[in-house]
C-alpha cells in the first residue's frame, strides 16, 4: 500500500538533489537545469496532495499546472539571458561573472 | 507487495538515478539526455498519483518543449570549446553545498514524520480533466488569463533578450 509518506519522500529527495545542483555546479545551465528538477519536486508534492488530502477539489493539480506554466516561462528567459551572456562575454561559467565584484 | 508498490518502486528508482545523473555527468549533453529520462519518469509517477492530464502536460511540455529549448541552449552557448567532456562541473561550493542539502533534507524528512496528515477516505473521478477545466474556466479563471499574457510577454522578452537590440539614434 503506498501512503502519502512515499511520495512526500520521494519529492523531498528529488528537491534536495535540484537544490545540490542549483548550489554546487558551475555551468549556467546545469543549474537551470537543477531549478526544473526541483520545480518537478514540488509539482509532485501538490498532486500527492491532492489524491491524498483533498480528493474531489483540483485546487492541487491546478497550482501544478500554474508551476508548469511558470517553468516554461522561466527556461526561456533564463536561456534567453544566458545567450546573451555568452555573446558578451564566450563564458557561462558562474564563477566568472563578476560583474558587480569589484 | 501488490503491483501499484512495484511501479512505484520503479518510477522512483529511475525518477532518481536519472536525476542523479544530471547532477553527477560531467558532459551537459548527458545531463540534458538524463534530465528527459527525469521528466518522463516523474509522468509516470503522475499516472500513479491518478492525475491523466498533469502527465500528459508533462510529457508535452517538459520532456517536450522545455529539454529541446534547453538542448539548443547548449548547442549555442558551447559551440567555440571543442571539448565537450568537462562542460558540467562541480564549483568550489561542492563540500558545503553538501552539508546545506543533507540538512535540509534531514529537516524535511523529521517534519514528515512528525505532521499528522488527515488524510481523506473519497477516491477521485475517474476523469480528471473535466473538473480542472471547470474550475479554470470559473474560480480561476483570471489566473488563467494572466498565465497566458505571462506566455506572450516572456516569450517576446526571450526574443529581445537574446537577439541584442541595437542602440537607435
Amino acid at each position: 500500500m503506498i501512503t502519502l509518506n512515499h511520495y512526500l519522500l520521494l519529492s523531498a529527495m528529488l528537491f534536495c538533489i535540484g537544490l545540490y545542483g542549483a548550489l554546487a555546479k558551475k555551468n549556467a545551465i546545469a543549474i537551470l537545469i537543477s531549478i526544473e528538477l526541483m520545480l518537478n519536486a514540488v509539482n509532485i508534492n501538490l498532486v500527492a496532495f491532492t489524491k491524498y488530502l483533498t480528493p474531489g477539489v483540483f485546487t492541487g493539480q491546478i497550482f501544478a499546472i500554474f508551476v508548469i506554466v511558470v517553468a516554461a516561462c522561466e527556461v526561456a528567459i533564463g536561456l534567453a539571458i544566458i545567450v546573451a551572456i555568452y555573446r558578451n562575454r564566450t563564458t557561462t561559467i558562474v564563477e566568472n561573472l563578476d560583474w558587480l565584484k569589484w | 507487495m501488490d503491483l501499484e508498490l512495484i511501479v512505484f518502486w520503479l518510477l522512483s528508482f529511475i525518477t532518481l538515478g536519472s536525476a542523479l545523473s544530471v547532477v553527477f555527468l560531467t558532459n551537459i549533453v548527458h545531463s540534458a539526455l538524463a534530465l528527459i529520462m527525469t521528466f518522463l519518469g516523474v509522468a509516470g509517477i503522475y499516472l500513479t498519483l491518478q492525475a491523466d492530464f498533469i502527465a500528459a502536460v508533462q510529457v508535452l511540455v517538459y520532456a517536450g518543449a522545455v529539454s529541446i529549448l534547453i538542448v539548443f541552449g547548449i548547442m549555442l552557448i558551447t559551440r567555440g570549446s571543442g571539448n565537450m567532456q568537462e562542460t558540467n562541473l562541480f564549483g568550489k561550493y561542492k563540500y558545503t553545498a553538501a552539508i546545506v542539502v543533507t540538512f535540509l533534507f534531514g529537516v524535511i524528512v523529521y517534519f514528515l514524520i512528525q505532521t499528522p496528515w488527515s488524510i481523506a477516505t473519497g477516491t477521485l473521478p475517474e476523469n480528471t480533466v473535466s473538473g480542472i477545466a471547470h474550475l479554470l474556466l470559473s474560480d480561476y479563471v483570471i489566473a488563467f488569463e494572466l498565465a497566458a499574457i505571462l506566455l506572450t510577454v516572456s516569450m517576446i522578452g526571450a526574443i529581445v533578450i537574446a537577439k541584442e537590440v541595437k542602440n537607435f539614434k
